[in-house]
C-alpha cells in the first residue's frame, strides 16, 4: 500500500497541470494528505515487519539486465516517508496564494516529493539513481523560476552541486553492478564485495550521495540554495532534499560497503564535527536571517553524518531520528523567515528586522520562531534533543574526542540562534523608539502549517519511542553493525 | 525481383526524380512525402524481420563486376536495422526543421539514398560507393547552402572525410589482394586468424582506422566537424550529426573490430585513451563556445565517444565476461540511436531559436522562460537527454556502455565519467542563459512554439521518454544480433 504514495503524488501533479487554476493548491494539498494518511496508516499498522528491508513491489522491467522495479520498506524507509509527508503538506499550506504560475509551482513541488517517496522506497540501484537524479530537476525549476534573492546563482548551484554527487554516486553503483553482479539493494546487502574495491568504492559512493546531505566541505550550495529558493522550496530543500542524501548514504554506500566504511569511518566523524562547529560558527556572523538557518541546516545535518560515523546502533538510530527531527524543525524555521517573516516585511536582515518589532506586530509569528528556535537548540522536550543526545550517546562509546568538540558545536548553535531570535523579535531597545508596523495577519493555512510542525517536533520530542521502536530493529538488522 | 531493401534505396532517388519531374511547389512537402514512404517501408522491413534470429536477413544478392569480386550484395542484421530505422526518423525530422530550396531538398535525398545503402551493403565494393556518394551531397550542401564561412567549412569537410576515404580504399585493396574478397561475412571469419603477417597490417589497419575515425569523429581528427556543423543550414546539421555520423561508429562495428581484432588487442591502451580524451576534452571545448549550434557540434564528440569507449573496452580485454559484452554492445547500439535523435533535436531546436532570433549566440538571448515558456520547456527535455538524466533515453545507452567497460577498463571508464559530468555543467550553464534571468530585449518579440512546430516535437519527445522508460521494443531489434557478435569476439 505505501507504494501508492508514489504514484498518487505523481498523479497528483499531473491532475494539477489539467485542473483549472483555482483547483492548484487544493489538489497539491489532496495529494499530500494522501500521501502521509498512507503513511501513517502504515506506520500505526502493527502487522507491517518494519525490522527487514522487505520487498513491496518486484516487477521486471529490464529483465536482460538485471534491472527491476522493485520497491521494498523498512522502519528507516518508513520514518523518512512521514517526514517527507508531513513537509510536503506544510509546504503546500505555506504557499497556499502563490499568485504567479501557481499550476506550475505545484507541478514541481510534487515531482520533488514524489522523486522523494521513489528514493526512499527503492531496492533496487536503478531505480533509485533515477528518483534521486528526478528529483533536482523540478528542483532547479522551482528556485529558478519562484526563487527570490539571487535566484539564478542560487539554483545553478545546487544544481552543479548535484550532478557532481550524481557523477560519483554513478561511478560508485556501476562499481557495486558490475563486481556484485546484481543492482538488487537486498541482493547486494548479502554479497561480500572486495576489500580492495570497497577501500575505494566506498568513499566514492558515500561522497557522492553526502554532498546532498550538505558535508562539509561540500556544503556550500545548502546555505546560498536555501536563501535563493522560495518559502516552500526552502522548505523541501531542508526538510527533504538534504535527507536523500542522508538517506541513500546509510542505504546504500554504508550498508553495501561495511569494510570501506570501517576504513574510512574516522574521516567521516572528522568531517561531521567540523561541519557542525565550522557551520554554527558561520551562523552567528550571518545578517541575513534565512542565511542563520541555511547554515543551521548544515550544522543539523552534521550531525547525521556523526551518528553514522558511530557505527553503532544507537548513533546510527539517532541520526535516522535526527533527520526526522531537522526535517521538521528546518521546515518549520524556513517558513518563519520565508513566509511569515519576509512576505510581510520584505526584508530579512537582522538588523532591519530589529526595528520593525514583529514581537507585537506578528505574535503567533513569534511564537513559532520561538518554538522551532528551541527546538532547533536542542531543549529537552523537542524532538531536537532526542535526536543529539541519542546520537551523543552512541558517539560516545566510539569517538568520546567527537562529542567534547561537538559539544562546543552546540554552544555555538544556541548562541546563533538566541542571536537570531533576539534580533528578528526582542530586540527592545529598537523597538520601543518605533511604532508597530500594520503587517497583514497571519493566515489560517499558515497557522495550520505551523502547527502541524510544532506538533511533530513536540510529539517525537516528547516520545521518541515512537519512532525509535520502528528505527532501531531496522538499523540493527543492517549489516555493517554486525 | 526488387527486394524490399532496394525499394528502401530507390524511394528517396524516386524522390529527386520528383522534384525535377514534377516541380512541385512546395519541394520540402514532396520531399516529406517521399519520408512518409521511406519511413513505411522501414516498417515494413522491421515487420519482416526475425527479431529472434541472428546473422543477415532480407538478403539480395547479385552478381555485379565479378570480376574484381564485387557483388550487389545487401541484407540487414539488427545493427543494420537498427540504422535504417533510425535514418528514416532523422530525415523526415530534418526536413521539417526549415524551409528548403529544392537542390537542397534533392541533396538531401541522395544522401538518404546513401545512408540507406551504407548500412544495408555487405560487401566492402558496394559499401564504399554509397559512403561516398553521401560524402558529395553533405559538401555540396554545406558549400552552396551554408551559413558564414561556408567555403572554408565545405573543404575542410572534404578534405578529411576524403583522405579517409582514400586511405580505407587503399587498405581495403591490399586487403583484397591478400584474400581475394570484398565480402564482409568471409572477411570477418578471416580476421580472427589474422588477414595478414608483419608489418602491413598495420598499415592496412591504420587505413581503415583513419578513415573510420574521420567520420566519428574521433579525437584528435575532429577538427572539420565543428565547422562544418556550425555553417550548415539546420536541417543538414541534424541529417550530419543524427545519421551521418553514425556510419563512423557502423563501420568501427562492422569492420575494424572484425577484421583486426588482434590489432585492436595490441592497441587498446591507446585506443581507450583517444576516446577518453574525445570524452573528457570535449565538453570543455564546448564550454568555451559562444555559438549554440558549435556547442552542441563539440557536445556531440563526446557522445559519440561513449559508443567508442564501450566498443574499444570489451574488444581489447580478453577477460570480459560474456554479460559484460552484451552490456556494452547493447549500450553502444542503443546509444547510436539515442544520440541520433537527441543531437538532431537539440538542433532543431537552435534552429527555433535562430529563426526566431535571427542569431544563435549564447549571449544573443535571455530570459526565455517568461516569453516561451514551451519552447523552453521542450528544449529543456532534449537537453536533459543529452545529459544522461535518468528516466530519459540518454541514460540507459551510457550506463549500460559505463557498466560493460567498467568491468574490463575501470580506469579508463572512471575517468570519463567526468565527461558525463562536464557535459551536465556545460548543459546547465546553456540553460542558465537562455532561460533564465531578465528579458532580453531582442527576445521580447518571440513567439511560443507554434501547431507545425508542436507536432514535430511531440512525437520525437515521446520517443524519448519511450526509450527511457521502456527500451524493451528497441532492445528487441538487436538483442539477437549482440549475442552472436559477442560469440564472435570472445
Amino acid at each position: 500500500m505505501i507504494a501508492w504514495t508514489i504514484y498518487i503524488t505523481f498523479a497528483g501533479a499531473i491532475v494539477v497541470l489539467i485542473l483549472p487554476r483555482f483547483l492548484a493548491s487544493w489538489t497539491a494539498l489532496a495529494t499530500t494528505l494522501a500521501g502521509f494518511v498512507i503513511s501513517a496508516a502504515t506506520f500505526f499498522c502493527n502487522s507491517v515487519d518494519l525490522a527487514h528491508f522487505n520487498t513491496i513491489v518486484r516487477v521486471p522491467w529490464f529483465p536482460a539486465l538485471g534491472i527491476n522495479y522493485h520497491l521494498a520498506l523498512d522502519g528507516i524507509s518508513l520514518v523518512l516517508i512521514l517526514v517527507t509527508g508531513i513537509a510536503a503538506i506544510s509546504a503546500v499550506l505555506f504557499s497556499w496564494d502563490v499568485e504567479d504560475r501557481a499550476k506550475e509551482f505545484f507541478f514541481w513541488l510534487l515531482l520533488v516529493v514524489a522523486g522523494s517517496y521513489g528514493v526512499f522506497l527503492s531496492a533496487d540501484l536503478f531505480l533509485l539513481f533515477l528518483f534521486y537524479e528526478l528529483v533536482i530537476v523540478p528542483k532547479y525549476f522551482l528556485i529558478a523560476i519562484f526563487g527570490s534573492t539571487n535566484k539564478e546563482y542560487g539554483a545553478m548551484k545546487l544544481t552543479l552541486y548535484s550532478f557532481f554527487g550524481g557523477a560519483l554516486v554513478f561511478l560508485g553503483i556501476i562499481a557495486a553492478y558490475v563486481s556484485g553482479g546484481s543492482l538488487d539493494l537486498i541482493e547486494l546487502s548479502k554479497f561480500q564485495f572486495l576489500p580492495q574495491l570497497q577501500a575505494w568504492a566506498f568513499p566514492v559512493l558515500f561522497l557522492g550521495f553526502a554532498v546532498l546531505a550538505g558535508i562539509w566541505p561540500l556544503h556550500t550550495w545548502a546555505p546560498t540554495g536555501h536563501v535563493a529558493a522560495p518559502t516552500a522550496g526552502s522548505m523541501l530543500l531542508a526538510g527533504i532534499v538534504m535527507k536523500l542524501g542522508a538517506y541513500a548514504a546509510l542505504r546504500v554506500a554504508i550498508n553495501l560497503f561495511p569494510f570501506g566504511f570501517q576504513i574510512w569511518r574516522p574521516w567521516i566523524a572528522v568531517l561531521a564535527v567540523v561541519g557542525i562547529v565550522y557551520a554554527a560558527a558561520v551562523a552567528l556572523r550571518q545578517r541575513d536571517l534565512k542565511f542563520v538557518i541555511g547554515y543551521s541546516s548544515v550544522s543539523h545535518m552534521g550531525f547525521v553524518l556523526l551518528g553514522f560515523a558511530t557505527a553503532n546502533a544507537i548513533g546510527v538510530s539517532g541520526s535516522v531520528l535526527q533527520i526526522f527531527s531537522h526535517g521538521v524543525i528546518g521546515a518549520l524555521l524556513f517558513a518563519v523567515a520565508g513566509r511569515m517573516i519576509y512576505r510581510r516585511t520584505h526584508t530579512r536582515e537582522l538588523d532591519a528586522l530589529a526595528t520593525m518589532d514583529l514581537r507585537h506586530a506578528l505574535p503567533f509569528a513569534a511564537f513559532t520562531f520561538v518554538i522551532a528556535s528551541a527546538a532547533s537548540m536542542g531543549i529537552p522536550g523537542f524532538s531536537g534533543f532526542a535526536a543529539e543526545i541519542t546520537i551523543l550517546i552512541g558517539a560516545w562509546k566510539s569517538l568520546p574526542l567527537a562529542v567534547w568538540i561537538t559539544g562546543v558545536g552546540m554552544v555555538l548553535m544556541a548562541a546563533f540562534t538566541l542571536r537570531a531570535l533576539k534580533r528578528a523579535f526582542f530586540d527592545v531597545d529598537v523597538a520601543s523608539t518605533t511604532s508597530a508596523p500594520e503587517l497583514p495577519p497571519i493566515t489560517i493555512p499558515e497557522k495550520l502549517g505551523a502547527s502541524l510542525l510544532m506538533f511533530a517536533t513536540l510529539a517525537v520530542g516528547l516520545y521518541p519511542k515512537l519512532l525509535l521502536d520502528r528505527i532501531q530493529p531496522a538499523v540493527q538488522a543492517m549489516r555493517f553493525l554486525k | 525481383m526488387v527486394g524490399l531493401i532496394s525499394i528502401l534505396i530507390l524511394i528517396p532517388l524516386a524522390g529527386v526524380l520528383s522534384l525535377y519531374v514534377g516541380r512541385p511547389r512546395s519541394p520540402r512537402v514532396n520531399a516529406l512525402i517521399f519520408n512518409g514512404i521511406s519511413f513505411f517501408f522501414a516498417l515494413m522491413l522491421w515487420q519482416e524481420f526475425d527479431v529472434t534470429a541472428p546473422g543477415l536477413q532480407i538478403v539480395e544478392r547479385h552478381a555485379w563486376i565479378p570480376a574484381i569480386g564485387a557483388e550487389y550484395f545487401v541484407g540487414v542484421d539488427g545493427l543494420s536495422l537498427l540504422l535504417v530505422l533510425l535514418t528514416s526518423v532523422v530525415f523526415p525530422f530534418a526536413f521539417s526543421a526549415q524551409g528548403l530550396e529544392r537542390g537542397a531538398c534533392a541533396l538531401l535525398l541522395v544522401m538518404q539514398a546513401a545512408l540507406y545503402g551504407t548500412f544495408t551493403a555487405q560487401n566492402f565494393i558496394l559499401w564504399f560507393l554509397f559512403y561516398e556518394m553521401s560524402l558529395i551531397p553533405a559538401f555540396l550542401l554545406i558549400k552552396i547552402y551554408g551559413g558564414e564561412n561556408r567555403d572554408y567549412a565545405a573543404v575542410k569537410f572534404f578534405v578529411y572525410t576524403f583522405l579517409g576515404s582514400v586511405a580505407m580504399l587503399l587498405a581495403f585493396l591490399g586487403i583484397y589482394f591478400a584474400k581475394g574478397t570484398f565480402d564482409f561475412t568471409t572477411l570477418a571469419g578471416l580476421g580472427k586468424s589474422g588477414l595478414f603477417a608483419g608489418n602491413l597490417r598495420w598499415l592496412a589497419f591504420a587505413g581503415i582506422f583513419l578513415g573510420l575515425a574521420v567520420k566519428v569523429p574521433l579525437f584528435p581528427f575532429h577538427t572539420w566537424l565543428p565547422d562544418a556543423y556550425q555553417t550548415a543550414p539546420t536541417g543538414v546539421s541534424m541529417v550530419l550529426t543524427g545519421a551521418l555520423s553514425k556510419m563512423g561508429v557502423y563501420g568501427f562495428i562492422r569492420l575494424l573490430v572484425p577484421l583486426f581484432p588482434h590489432e585492436i588487442k595490441i592497441l587498446g591502451p591507446w585506443l581507450l585513451g583517444l576516446v577518453v580524451c574525445s570524452i573528457v576534452f570535449a565538453p570543455f571545448a564546448a564550454w568555451a563556445q559562444r555559438d549554440l549550434k558549435r556547442m552542441v557540434a563539440y557536445l556531440s564528440i563526446n557522445h559519440l565517444g561513449y559508443c567508442l569507449l564501450g566498443l574499444f573496452a570489451i574488444t581489447t580485454r580478453s577477460t570480459s565476461s560474456v554479460i559484460d559484452m552484451h552490456a556494452a554492445l547493447s549500450g553502444v547500439f542503443l546509444q547510436i540511436f539515442n544520440h541520433g535523435i537527441t543531437a538532431a533535436a537539440l538542433f532543431y531546436f537552435v534552429g527555433l531559436l535562430e529563426q526566431r532570433r535571427g542569431a544563435r549566440g549564447i549571449d544573443d538571448f535571455g530570459g526565455l522562460m517568461q516569453r516561451t515558456p514551451l519552447l523552453c520547456g521542450w528544449m529543456s527535455v532534449a537537453m536533459f537527454s543529452s545529459l544522461g538524466l535518468p528516466g530519459l533515453n540518454g541514460f540507459i545507452g551510457e550506463f549500460l556502455i559505463f557498466k560493460g567497460s567498467f568491468a574490463v577498463a575501470a580506469l579508463f571508464t572512471s575517468i570519463a565519467v567526468l565527461g558525463l559530468l562536464f557535459t551536465a555543467v556545460t548543459f546547465m550553464r546553456a540553460m542558465q542563459s537562455l532561460f533564465s534571468g531578465p528579458l532580453a530585449e531582442s527576445c521580447a518579440g518571440f513567439s511560443d512554439l507554434i501547431r507545425s512546430e508542436k507536432f514535430v516535437i511531440v512525437p520525437v519527445t515521446l520517443l524519448m521518454f519511450a526509450i527511457g522508460l521502456a527500451p524493451q521494443f528497441i532492445f528487441n531489434i538487436f538483442n539477437a544480433t549482440v549475442v552472436q557478435m559477442a560469440r564472435l569476439l570472445s
